[in-house]
Order: C-alpha cells, then sequence, then structure tokens
C-alpha cells in the first residue's frame, strides 16, 4: 500500500514547512472529520479481519506519526516565536534597583538587650525607676546624708525647689535608686538589674551629661562578697564570650555597700587595641559591695536577716569595650553614618543558644 | 594626696621597694593613680667642678671650660654662662643625656671649632626653675662625680593616691603609712621619733598608737605640749556646734625666713610652692599628719580670736584673693573688728603672716564636718583644710597637733612659746561595736583566723578585747558597724583571696523574666529597625526654645550644663529634628530615625517612641524619575505598621484631627481607641516646627505613646480553632462624587455599617478631583456564610451601600 506512504511522506513534508495557521489547516485536512486520515480510519469498519489485521496497524501508524508531527512543530515554532519575543524584552540586568535600606538598633539597646538575656538566666529581673528621682532615693537612702562628701561628687543637676518644700527633685546620678524603690517594694529574695540613664553634669571625651548605667542587686539570706565575684565574672565572661576573663578586686568606698570593691578586669593589647580577657593590664569596669546595713534598714528590712550585694557599671563602657567605639560622645549624636557603623540589624536577636553577641 | 617615698618612711620603718609599696596602696584600697620619679630624667647630670676656664679662640661670649667630673681626665665643655669660672661647681650634661626643657639630646660637637664634651645647665634647663642667666652654681664641698639627682635629693618617687571619702586619716601621710604598717609592709614609727623628739619621751607608747583615757575623756598624748611662758592667747569659741574646741598658743619674737631645705624639698615634690617657713610648716603638718591648722600675725588682730557664727552678709577676702560673704550658719574666726578666717576652710588674707611677722597665735581647732561641709558647699569653695575637716578629723589630736606645730615653729623660727590655751572641748566619745569575727565569712566570703583578725584590727589602731568589743580609733570617724570592721579585716588580708561562690539556680530553664512593658519596648524596637529605621539616642535635655517648639516642658534644671541642655524634653521629636538637621548638614539623602525613650510631663515619665522622615523618602532614579519626599500617608504608614507590631488593634483604630500645634493642621492626625485614648500623632510637621531646628524641607514625623497601647490579653498560648469561610468572598466595586469634605473614613465606615453581615471590608482605591467634584471609588468585599449570594441578595447589599453613602451626600455615579 504505498499510497498510504506517499501520504505520510506528503502531509509530513507540508507540515514540516508550514507556519503556525497552515498547520492548523494540514490538522483539518488530515485529522479532522472529514480529513484524509480520518477517512481512511473510517474504512477500517468495511474490511475483512485479515485485511484489517494487515491494513488496520498502517494507517493507526499514519495517524500517530501525522499528529506527532503535528504537535511536534507546533511547539518548536511557538518556541522560536518566544524565543523572538523575549529576545526583544532583554532589559541591562546592572541597572541599579532600590533596596530599602536597612534599619539598625543603637549598640546601647543592643547591650541592654544581651544583659537582660545573661542576667535572666541567672535569675535576675529587670527593673526600671524615674529619672527624676527625689533627693531620698537618690542620696539618702542610700546612706548618703546631706553633708557627706560623697554628694559633691556626684555632680548632680537639680530641679529648682518644689512648691511643697518637701522634696528636692533631681536626675537620678545613678541607678542605685532603683535598688532602693525595688527593697521597699518587694519582699526579698531579690535578684536583678536596672538599666537605664543617668546623668551627672560632666563633659569630656569619656563623660556625657547623660550616660547609661545597670544596677545589680541581690538581696537574700547568706549572701556574700563571694558570690558577687562570682557573679560578675560569670556575667563578664557571658557577655565577652570568653573563658580567660580575669577579675581583679580591689577594696574601695560607696556610701551605700560596705565592703566595697571596685573591679577591675584584666585586658592584653592586641594590634594596638584593648581586648578584653588575660591578666597583661587592668582597666576598671565596675562598682561594688555589700549592701550597707543602713540601707537595707532604711528599705524597711531587717539588715541581721537580710543581705547581700550591688553592683553599677556603665553601659555605654561596656559597648565600647566590645565593639570597638572610642568616643562616648558619638553614643548620642544620631549620625546615621555612626548609626550603621555600629548599630545591629533587627534580628540580632541575643540569645543564649546563638550567643549573646551580634 | 601626693606624698614621696622618703617621706612615708618617715613614719613607716621598712626595706619593701617602691613597687612593693605601691602594689600593697592599692591592695589595702588607696588606689595609686601614678607614681612620677622626677630624679630619672636627670640621671644623665653629675655634679662637676670648673678647673679651668679660657676664652674661646673664635668666639668672645664663649668660654673653654676644663671640667673635672669625678672619674677619668678632665673633659673640655664649651659654655656661653658669664658666670662660667675656674673653681665653680655645678652640673654638667654628658653626651647621651636629654635636657628636659628642650628634649634636645648632648651630644660630643664641635662648638666653632672647639670640641665640647657636654654642657654645664641652667637651672631653667633642668627645669629645676626660671633662672637662665647663668649655670648652676652648687656649694663648693659639693661632692664632684656624684649624680645630680642623688645630690639634690631629687630621686624621691612621688606617689599620688586617690583617697576615697571615707578615709579622712589617709588625707595624712602618717595614715597611709599606718595602713602599709597593718598590710605588713614594715612598722609605723613612734610620732616622737618621726618629730625627732628626744628619746624616749614616754617609753610606755609603742608604735606610736593614740589611746585615751577613758576616764576624762581627753586625749593621751603621744608627744610633749611645748610649755611656754606668760599666758596664752586670748582665745575662745562662742559657736560649740560649729567648732567645739579651738586651741591656741602664742610664738613671740619669730623669724619667719624660708622652711627648711627637706621641708620645702617635699612641699616642691608634691607640688606645693614654698612660701615661708610659718606657712609651709602648717601646709606640711596638714599633708603629714592630716591635721590642718591656721597661723595668724598677732600684730593684725585686734583683741582676741573667737569662733562664732558670721552675722549674715559679712565679708572676709580669703587666701584665694576672693571675697566671700557670709551667712549666719557658717563658723569664723573673727577678733574685735573683723572676720579672719572661715573656720576650717580658708584663712584671711589681712592676717595673714608675711616676712616681716614676730609675733604668732598658732591654731588647732576642731571644726564639725556637717558644718564645714555645708559652708564649703554654699560657698564653692574647696580647700585642703575643707577637705580635711568635712571628712573628720581625729578629735584626740588637738593637743599633738598643737604641740608639733609650736615645736616646728620655735625650731625653724625661734622665738618663745606662751602658754597654752585651750578653749571648748573636742567630741571625744568613744566608740565601741560587739563584733563576731564569724562576720570575716559570713560576709565577706573569707575566713579568717579570729587571732588574725584581732591583730589586723589592732595594728590598724582598734583596741579589741577579750569578748570581741571592739574600739574605735578616734581618727576612725567612717567605722561604725561589723559591716566596716569585715572590710577592714578583708582588705588588709586581702580581697583577692575571696573564692567566687555561685549563688543558687533554680531547678530547670531559666523563668522568663521580661515584663509585658518591657516586650512591648523590645518589639517595637526592632520592628522599627526590621522597617528601615536607625535607632538614634539623643539627649534628655533641650534648649528652651526647642522645648518651647513643642508646648515647653514640666522640668526644667536649676544648674544645667549648658542652656542647650536645660528643659527634660516633652517630645522625642526635637531630639529627632535635631539629629536629622545634623545628618542633613552633613549630606545625608535621607534620614529615617527613631527613638524609644520616655518624655518628662509634669506627672510622669512616659515611655514614647518618636519616628521622624526627613530628606528624601526615595531618590531620583532611572525607574522613578525625581526624587520624592516623605508626605503624611509615610508617617502613617510607620504609625500602623508600629502599632501592628505592638500588638494594638489596629482595624479598630480611628483617624481624627488634632495632633495640636507643631503638626501641619491639614495633614497630621491622631490614632486613637474610642474616643479618649490617643495612641499616636502623625503627619507632617508645621513648618515653623521644622524651621525652629533648621530644617527646611517637608518633615513626615509619628510619635507613638507606648504606655497607651492596650495590653495583650492573657489567654494561654492557645489560638482559637481555624475556620475559614467555606465560600469564597465576592467582590463589587461603586463609584460615588461626594462632598469636598467627606473623608474616605467617613465613607467607608458607613459603606461597611451598611450590612454588617455581608460586608467585611470596605476600600478605597481610586481618587480623583475634577472641575470641583470630587470622585471616590469604593471596592466592596461580600462574604457569604452558609449559601452563595443569589443576584437578588447581590442587589439588595448594593441598594444598600448606595444608600448609605448617600445619606453622606454621596451618589453613586452612573
Amino acid at each position: 500500500m504505498s499510497d498510504l506512504d506517499q501520504l505520510q511522506r506528503d502531509l509530513l513534508a507540508a507540515i514540516g514547512s508550514a507556519d503556525l495557521a497552515g498547520l492548523e489547516d494540514i490538522r483539518v485536512s488530515a485529522l479532522g472529520k472529514s480529513g484524509s486520515v480520518t477517512g481512511l480510519l473510517k474504512t477500517l469498519g468495511g474490511m475483512s479481519p485479515e485485511e484489517r489485521q494487515t491494513t488496520g496497524p498502517r494507517i493507526h501508524a499514519l495517524r500517530e506519526a501525522v499528529s506527532e508531527a503535528l504537535t511536534g512543530r507546533k511547539a518548536g515554532l511557538e518556541r522560536e516565536a518566544l524565543d523572538a519575543r523575549l529576545a526583544g524584552e532583554t532589559l541591562d540586568m546592572t541597572l541599579p534597583v532600590d533596596v530599602p535600606a536597612a534599619g539598625t538598633v543603637h549598640p546601647v539597646s543592643q547591650v541592654m538587650d544581651e544583659l537582660a538575656q545573661i542576667f535572666a538566666d541567672l535569675g535576675f529581673a529587670v527593673a526600671t525607676g524615674p529619672e527624676i528621682e527625689d533627693d531620698w532615693h537618690n542620696f539618702t537612702a542610700l546612706n548618703i546624708p546631706e553633708s557627706h562628701p560623697a554628694r559633691a561628687m556626684h555632680d548632680t543637676f537639680y530641679f529648682p525647689d518644689q512648691p511643697d518644700g518637701e522634696r528636692k527633685m533631681l536626675l537620678r546620678t545613678h541607678t542605685s535608686p532603683v535598688q532602693i524603690r525595688t527593697m521597699v517594694n518587694q519582699q526579698p529574695p531579690i535578684r536583678i538589674i536596672a538599666p537605664g540613664r543617668t546623668y551627672r553634669s560632666d563633659s569630656d571625651a569619656t563623660h556625657t551629661p547623660m550616660f547609661h548605667q545597670v544596677e545589680g542587686l541581690v538581696i537574700d539570706k547568706g549572701i556574700t562578697l563571694g558570690h558577687l565575684k562570682w557573679t560578675l565574672e560569670t556575667f563578664l565572661k557571658a557577655y565577652f564570650e570568653r573563658d580567660d576573663i580575669v577579675l581583679r578586686l580591689r577594696p574601695s568606698y560607696f556610701p551605700f555597700t560596705e565592703p566595697s570593691a571596685e573591679v577591675d578586669v584584666g585586658y592584653t593589647i592586641q594590634n594596638g587595641k584593648r581586648v578584653i580577657g588575660g591578666s597583661d593590664h587592668w582597666m576598671e569596669v565596675l562598682g561594688s559591695g555589700m549592701v550597707h546595713p543602713k540601707v537595707i534598714a532604711a528599705c524597711g528590712l531587717d539588715p541581721d536577716e537580710w543581705q547581700g550585694f550591688a553592683f553599677g557599671c556603665g553601659i555605654d563602657r561596656l559597648a565600647m569595650l566590645k565593639y570597638g567605639m572610642d568616643d562616648l560622645r558619638a553614643f548620642f549624636d544620631g549620625d546615621i553614618r555612626w548609626l550603621k557603623h555600629y548599630g545591629f540589624t533587627a534580628l540580632d536577636v541575643p540569645t543564649l543558644s546563638g550567643g549573646v553577641g551580634a | 594626696m601626693k606624698f614621696t617615698l622618703n617621706w612615708l618612711k618617715e613614719h613607716l620603718d621598712t626595706q619593701a621597694s617602691l613597687d612593693d609599696i605601691v602594689e600593697a596602696l592599692t591592695r589595702v584600697g588607696l588606689e595609686v593613680e601614678g607614681v612620677d620619679n622626677p630624679g630619672e630624667k636627670l640621671a644623665a647630670f653629675k655634679v662637676a667642678r670648673v678647673l679651668t676656664a679660657e676664652r674661646h679662640p673664635q668666639a668672645d661670649k664663649l668660654q673653654v671650660l676644663t671640667v673635672d667630673t669625678g672619674d677619668g681626665a678632665p673633659l673640655q665643655v664649651v659654655c656661653g654662662a658669664p658666670n662660667a669660672r675656674a673653681g665653680l661647681v655645678g652640673v654638667l650634661g654628658l653626651p647621651g643625656a636629654i635636657v628636659p626643657a628642650n628634649g634636645m639630646e648632648l651630644k660630643v660637637s664641635a662648638i666653632r671649632g672647639v670640641e665640647s664634651n657636654g654642657m654645664m645647665c641652667s637651672t631653667r634647663e633642668l627645669e629645676l626653675g626660671d633662672d637662665h642667666d647663668g649655670i648652676i652654681e652648687l656649694p663648693a664641698d659639693a661632692p664632684v662625680g656624684t649624680t645630680f639627682p642623688d645630690y639634690a635629693g631629687l630621686n624621691d618617687p612621688v606617689i599620688d593616691v586617690s583617697i576615697t571619702p571615707n578615709r579622712q586619716d589617709c588625707m595624712g601621710v602618717r595614715g597611709i603609712a599606718r595602713d602599709l604598717a597593718a598590710a605588713g609592709l614594715g612598722t609605723l614609727k613612734p610620732l616622737a621619733q618621726v618629730y625627732r623628739y628626744p628619746t624616749p619621751v614616754r617609753p610606755e607608747l609603742v608604735e606610736g598608737r593614740g589611746e585615751l583615757r577613758a576616764s576624762t575623756g581627753s586625749a593621751r598624748t603621744e608627744v610633749p605640749e611645748v610649755t611656754g611662758e606668760g599666758p596664752g592667747p586670748d582665745v575662745r569659741t562662742d559657736d560649740s556646734a560649729g567648732c567645739p574646741a579651738f586651741y591656741g598658743q602664742e610664738v613671740r619674737g619669730v623669724t619667719n625666713g624660708a622652711a627648711p631645705e627637706w621641708m620645702r624639698r617635699f612641699l616642691t615634690a608634691i607640688g606645693q610652692k614654698p612660701i615661708s617657713v610659718l606657712v609651709d610648716i602648717t601646709n606640711f603638718v596638714s599633708v603629714d599628719l592630716g591635721r590642718p591648722l591656721h597661723v595668724y600675725d598677732k600684730a593684725k588682730l585686734s583683741g582676741g580670736l573667737v569662733a562664732r557664727r558670721a552675722k549674715a552678709g559679712e565679708q572676709v577676702l580669703a587666701l584665694n584673693g576672693k571675697t566671700y560673704t557670709l551667712d549666719e550658719t557658717m563658723t569664723v574666726i573673727a577678733d574685735d573688728v573683723a572676720v579672719h578666717d572661715i573656720g576650717g576652710i580658708m584663712g584671711g588674707e589681712h592676717s595673714g603672716v608675711s616676712e616681716t611677722t614676730t609675733d604668732v597665735v598658732i591654731e588647732c581647732a576642731y571644726f564639725d564636718p556637717d558644718h564645714i561641709a555645708r559652708t564649703g558647699q554654699k560657698l564653692g569653695l574647696t580647700s585642703d583644710a575643707r577637705q580635711r575637716f568635712e571628712r573628720g578629723v581625729d578629735p584626740a589630736f588637738l593637743d599633738d597637733g598643737l604641740a608639733i606645730a609650736t615645736k616646728l615653729v620655735l625650731d625653724h623660727c625661734g622665738g618663745t612659746a606662751s602658754e597654752i590655751t585651750r578653749a571648748g572641748e573636742p567630741p571625744l566619745t568613744l566608740r565601741t561595736i560587739g563584733y563576731d569575727p564569724s562576720r570575716a565569712e559570713t560576709l565577706g566570703g573569707l575566713a579568717v583566723a579570729p587571732e588574725r583578725q584581732k591583730d589586723i584590727l589592732e595594728r590598724l589602731g582598734f583596741s579589741v578585747d577579750g569578748d570581741w568589743q571592739v574600739t574605735i580609733p578616734t581618727w576612725r570617724r567612717d567605722i561604725d558597724g561589723s559591716a566596716d570592721l569585715v572590710e577592714e579585716v578583708i582588705r588588709i588580708e586581702g580581697i583577692d583571696k575571696v573564692q567566687p561562690v555561685p549563688l543558687d539556680r533554680a531547678p530547670g530553664v531559666a523563668r522568663p523574666t521580661a515584663t509585658p512593658e518591657q516586650k512591648l519596648e523590645r518589639k517595637l524596637r526592632r520592628a522599627a529597625a526590621a522597617r528601615g529605621l536607625d535607632e538614634a539616642v539623643t539627649w534628655s535635655f533641650l534648649s528652651q526654645a526647642e522645648a518651647d517648639a513643642f508646648g515647653g516642658g514640666a522640668w526644667s534644671l536649676a544648674n544645667p550644663i549648658s542652656e542647650d541642655l536645660k528643659v527634660m524634653r516633652p517630645s522625642l521629636l526635637p531630639g529627632l529634628l535635631s539629629a536629622a538637621a545634623r545628618n542633613l548638614n552633613r549630606g545625608a539623602g535621607s534620614v529615617r530615625l527613631f527613638e524609644l525613650g520616655r518624655r518628662y510631663l509634669a506627672e510622669a515619665e512616659r515611655p514614647t517612641l518618636g519616628v521622624v522622615l526627613a530628606g528624601d523618602r526615595r531618590p531620583r532614579g532611572w525607574q522613578g524619575g525625581k526624587a520624592q519626599g516623605f508626605d503624611a500617608f509615610d508617617a502613617k504608614a510607620e504609625a500602623l505598621a508600629l502599632l501592628a507590631a505592638a500588638g494594638a488593634p489596629v482595624d479598630n483604630l480611628q483617624v481624627m484631627g488634632d495632633a495640636g500645634e507643631t503638626w501641619h493642621p491639614g495633614q497630621s492626625g491622631t490614632l486613637r481607641l474610642g474616643p479618649k485614648t490617643v495612641l499616636a500623632a502623625f503627619g507632617m510637621l508645621h513648618p515653623s516646627t521644622a524651621k525652629a531646628f533648621d530644617l527646611d524641607g517637608p518633615v513626615a514625623a509619628v510619635e507613638l505613646y507606648m504606655d497607651a497601647i492596650p495590653g495583650k490579653r492573657s489567654s494561654g498560648f492557645m489560638r482559637p480553632a481555624y475556620a475559614p469561610p467555606a465560600l469564597q468572598a465576592v467582590k463589587r466595586d461603586f463609584a460615588f462624587t461626594v462632598p469636598a469634605g467627606l473623608t474616605a473614613d467617613a465613607l467607608t465606615r458607613a459603606v461597611r455599617g451598611s450590612d454588617k453581615a455581608a460586608i467585611t471590608a470596605a476600600r478605597v482605591f481610586d481618587l480623583f478631583e475634577r472641575d470641583g467634584v470630587k470622585s471616590m471609588a469604593i471596592e466592596v468585599t461580600l462574604q457569604p456564610s452558609d449559601k452563595s449570594f443569589t443576584d437578588a441578595d447581590l442587589k439588595a447589599v448594593a441598594d444598600k451601600v448606595v444608600a448609605a453613602a448617600e445619606k453622606l451626600g454621596a451618589t453613586l455615579r452612573g
């Protein structure tokens, strides 16, 4: 049946050279209701079983071949058309785009979050108190009576006398009044840290009239200087994420602690920068001591029953020691270049599992 | 407080090295701030004798000297000093020495063709004085070949320690020596030995420990008083509160010349300029023993001296050249005519001693620490005397102090002493503390054997009886309880011996500690940073003008550090605006700053979040064309996004006007929960507000009032069951022409309210105004519940929507 072969050759040749519209015509003329191939298929019904057995497969094969050719040619043509269109859509992919500027978290906030995270693991809550304080919470209750020389050392900012003449209001010179407020309002055992803004009338390269401090307070039974030392060591190791933190306690004086100690941390010099760890050199980082019995009593607690320790530390300074800023004044300038350089991303949330530093 | 090593050794018999002493000082709580050896830089300068002096062959003004340096052949040195001559003993700098005054290193050199092997120096070149008229001339018997610092006693390191306010006793070298002796660095010499009394004065007294005769309450002295002739000076105290005791002794016929070499050397080393022997004696005793004194020129007094309260308005010209106006709370020393001393703080100019002084009254008084502190604070006057009196000088040391002062005057100025006048009595009540030595361990964290504790306390001057009743030495006003004794024991035993002890730890994972407010703050901070805002920390205080631009502040400092930092901020925006202006002036294109902090209102400090958007929202670009500034809707978007992050019910918030005068009247608003609770203000700032901060362009801002945001209702972690609607929502659009004053919010609310069951959302998607007609198009979302809407249902809802809009004056566009 060479006419079948011939038909297949003709149809395939026509498909191979047709465009999309031509293809549809060919499909109709071959496979449509009255198409040539359809017509051949209709002849199958009138054939003898023997004839059908030999001719049937050939006709079906013809239909398959034509159908496949049509699909393949169509896909090829469509692909060519798409390629042509896309070629015309080429853009310069080196053009700049607007990436929304990433925001930043200020180092002081970041360090406060780090402190909260570390101390939460040691069972410390975060306490707060007013920055506009009265004389009693800032000084008197902390065993600094009016004529005490330590008051003069605090360079206090005062507000004009209140009309009631009762309380002298001032800007807190340290976060220690939060100790008082906590002990007055809460029954021991107490473990808190109190970070926040503090103020002293002082201004040079290392002092600004506003700065940040964190206070720590533990009141319980049987607390000793040994617990203080452990807490500070544990805190600093976690904060700097180093095991070679070495502390040196020096006897000192704060009216609200007795005994009192200043705490130096050891550091080494690497590439001209101070790196915390080791004990080549010492720098003062903390003031601390056992809470003075008079302070405990001033808060309405029995100093024979309760004792504990307190410490205070500059947060700005902690940030500088860890992240390397060298000018305190820049902390409060709001220069976006500085903020982008020293700031942290929104997702730098301190965690114990990931390490508190970022 | 400065002193030299040799000065310390006057009181402390020790073999310890300088390094050991410095280390021990810091260890016991006397922090060493610095050690300076002035002799070090002069180590290469030697005492040398000029043997011959000849004219320089090439220069009239120069001489060629041969100089004996004490070893080897004489050196040839060229010198230009007019006083250089054979026989002169002076100071020679050898090659390699660095001249302190100019940092020049001496070298063998040829001066006008003649070799010079060093330089004969002037006092100015060695920074020992101002004289540059000639080279130094030493006494003829000065030992040639000795290094100059050794000869001149300059090899005496100056130690600077920081004395904490509780340690008055260490405001004197003797107190420091006592601490060091207690720390095992040597033995405290008896006071009589220190002041060169013929030994033994009082053989029963050892280690210079002052004790008290409790029976009489009077001080037991360590040195004998000077027994004088004739009646003591007429001194008395009429102010027993401010000046409980006023002791005086007169010395007649003195010569007020220069102080002895050793005294001048000590004073010079610590930076005090020698003035005259009488003045120097008072300064020396003040530093040596922490005992301030005053010496009056008797010829300049009219009548006796009395310690009394000043009269209001009374004035005195003090020794610092300033006139102080006094009030009736202040204690002064006055004669019949005038005030001569602000008691315990500073002497007066008029009765001070001079080189013509022949008769003096020496004052050794006890002033009450609190009085001194208050007077000093009021007058803003600090002095070495005030520092010591306000910390509390030893009330048992008046007799010794006066005896030593009079002895020094007699030794170095001659004259004859009068008898002593003792007016009033110093407060000599002995104080005792019952002490439990186990406290060293239970408070201090260091177990120290009781015998060792007793030894430490006794070395410090305490006395301890068999029942651990501890008597406090009169010079330790700071000690008043067990905790103080623990500190004494621990600091001498060594605070570094305290071993770390872990705090108890609650079982299990650490429990959360943050309060809802703290969690809110953290969320907002990180949400703001995630939205591209940079967190600033700005001053809590502003200038008056900045505060006034925001309605003024409730709190103004009485003593601001500057007028720029005076008023506590009533808003977070001023600080951010100033920061924005600084950034734009530095060339920043776009500024998006935020701050989380407090506003300081009359009644409370309120936690607040401020946002300032200035400059370009988007820079010019190939896509967007011209640069775009921020507008009020950017501010609104920030406000809503941050409120959403804070968990506020943003869908229920109402936008209202009344943001206030600092804002653009037509482009600002507040976000409220109900009519009263304002959660935030947002919009464009009023141009005059921006201008007050030197911002020229438009500025958008947000202020978010964190304490107004309702807290999350605590209902555990379980969320409500998930139940999405079974049927899909349908959207229908409506376009209205509306009255010019109708707001989008009013229209969408009315539309939403027209069929609350079916309509779940209504949103403006198009807005235009043409020929005075405002047109608003609204997309309405309809949510079928159990069965799909029929055409009739949809028609009914549409009719309700149109009717609701018409009530507001809107008409459906055809």
